[in-house]
């Protein structure tokens, strides 16, 4: 990337830095409503110092990891059977379309009363997340195989499970690249709502422990974290590995 | 003989793409099917390749009945249809059988890599090459499985004229290299006479053929040959009427739906 870029973006933040820094002298909002920049890097630093911020990370990760895993899994073999078999779509095509509708947030209830307050029921929210918008990708991803090449892989020979596996499967792999990296983003979405209601720990949890502990500089810091890993896990492991298969596959200059 | 359709026919429920079509190819012969769109030339040769049903009628190769697609029968698309996950040398191998060894398989790809030009790009990717090349690959990798009659749909349509011209001598040194029966379907008057040892012409609506003869004329054959020009004449006054009738029907139903 150009240096002019970063430069530009490097001086976004500063402004916007500073004007939250002027809004804080102006006296306008209470000190304890609306905390400086400095204030909520501290918060983070101390976070970060006495191993809180870390653990509640490393649960979170562990939330994540587990739910994204079955996610993938779940939502492979569903996207498989509806992209393959035109009974399966027909019948339960459109409802996977409503499911996918649903914002997690909504399964959390459910899944507090079904499993209980613990990280089962997170991992539970998070993979319901991940499931639907994985499984509908694979559809896709399964559709949009070019006829041509089933058709050349045919007349030389390849049918049955052979043609599925080295034809239709690395076909299909740019666009299940993106399924991958949108059930990454719905389920780190996921993730937050359903820590934020469950008793920990998780990003989440803090994050509402910070609220009833009216630590603002706390829940600004904890909302920072949680917008800078979404972004740079997408920007470092998903859009790259996606780009990286989509230039292979040529459908990418 | 080789190739063997017999009173063959191909409907879909709500229309007749063609029937009775008798055909006997020869062994080692580079036959063309030449016909406006539409009057099922394509479909036939699908029907040849086994990725299409037969209606009516039975197709056999070497006394076979052709039932399904088989590595006897190679296929060359209008697109290339390379796998782009795969290198140049890696599509040319696929429809080899597990029972050839890899060194086997590295020697046919070097093979057929060198007979269309390609050795240079085996390890290329199929997007990093232009258009024609990428039909040369698809032709290395049909040959690769040493079929017994080559298929080739339109094979050049996509292509611009000048790479179109190489592709036609590289083509006819194959031909006479591999002597391979080749079956080769062309809307291009000019591209069937230029090829072929003999050209089925189709007509349209519904599909028949109409005309079938021989082309007994040295090769390789300049586009100023006066045989050449004499044969291209004679075809054009037979399609002529053919491609009178698509465009009337197309006229009628404008006319029609929008007068």
């Amino acid at each position: 990337m150009k240096p002019s870029i970063w430069v530009k973006r490097i001086a976004f933040i500063i402004v916007l830095l500073a004007i939250w820094q002027g809004v804080y002298m102006s006296g306008y909002f209470p000190a304890i409503q609306f905390p400086p920049p400095t204030k909520v890097f501290q918060a983070l630093v101390e976070g970060f110092a006495d191993g809180t911020l870390v653990g509640a990370l490393l649960a979170s990760f562990k939330h994540l990891l587990i739910g994204l895993a079955l996610a993938i899994t779940l939502g492979t073999l569903i996207g498989v059977l509806l992209g393959k078999s035109r009974q399966a779509d027909e019948t339960a095509g459109m409802y996977l379309i409503a499911m996918q509708s649903i914002p997690s947030i909504v399964w959390v209830p459910l899944a507090i009363m079904l499993i209980g307050l613990n990280e089962t029921a997170v991992i539970f929210v998070v993979v319901l997340g991940g499931t639907f918008v994985m499984a509908l990708n694979v559809r896709t991803a399964i559709h949009s195989v070019p006829p041509e090449f089933i058709k050349a892989a045919r007349t030389m020979g390849a049918k049955g499970l052979p043609l599925f596996f080295k034809v239709e499967v690395p076909a299909s792999l740019p666009y299940y690249m993106s399924g991958i990296r949108l059930a990454w983003a719905f389920s780190w979405r996921a993730l937050m709502a359903g820590e934020l209601l469950s008793n920990g720990p998780g990003l989440g949890y803090s994050l509402r422990f910070a609220m009833d502990f009216a630590q603002m500089e706390l829940v600004i810091g904890i909302i920072i974290i949680v917008g800078v890993i979404g972004s740079v896990v997408d920007q470092l492991v998903f859009s790259k590995l996606e780009k990286k298969v989509m230039r292979r596959w040529g459908l990418l200059k | 003989m080789f190739l063997q359709m017999n009173e063959v026919a191909k409907r879909f429920a709500d229309h007749e793409v063609f029937s009775g079509i008798n055909v006997s190819i020869e062994k080692n012969q580079f036959v063309s099917i030449l016909g406006p769109s539409g009057c099922g030339k394509s479909t036939l040769l699908s029907m040849v390749a086994g990725l299409e049903d037969v209606t009516e009628g039975t197709l056999r190769l070497g006394g076979e009945k052709i039932l399904h697609p088989g590595t006897d029968r190679g296929m060359v698309f209008q697109q290339p249809a390379l796998f782009p996950w795969l290198t140049v040398k890696d599509n040319v191998t696929f429809p080899l059988k597990a029972d050839h060894s890899k060194r086997e398989k590295e020697q046919i790809a070097a093979n057929y890599l060198k007979m269309v030009h390609l050795t240079r790009f085996k390890d290329a990717y199929p997007h990093e090459l232009s258009g024609g090349m990428q039909q040369r690959v698809a032709i290395a990798r049909a040959l690769a499985m040493d079929p017994k009659v080559l298929l080739m749909d339109e094979p050049f349509g996509a292509l611009d004229e000048q790479t179109r011209h190489i592709l036609h001598d590289e083509l006819m040194k194959i031909f006479e290299e591999t002597k391979k029966t080749i079956l080769f379907v062309t809307h291009s008057i000019q591209e069937a006479i230029k090829l072929s040892d003999r050209v089925i012409v189709m007509g349209t609506r519904p599909g028949k053929i109409i005309a079938d003869f021989p082309i007994d004329i040295a090769r390789p054959r300049e586009r100023d040959d006066t045989k050449v020009i004499e044969m291209e004449k004679k075809i054009m006054e037979l399609l002529e009427d053919e491609i009178k009738k698509v465009m009337k029907e197309e006229l009628d139903y404008e006319t029609k739906h929008l007068g």
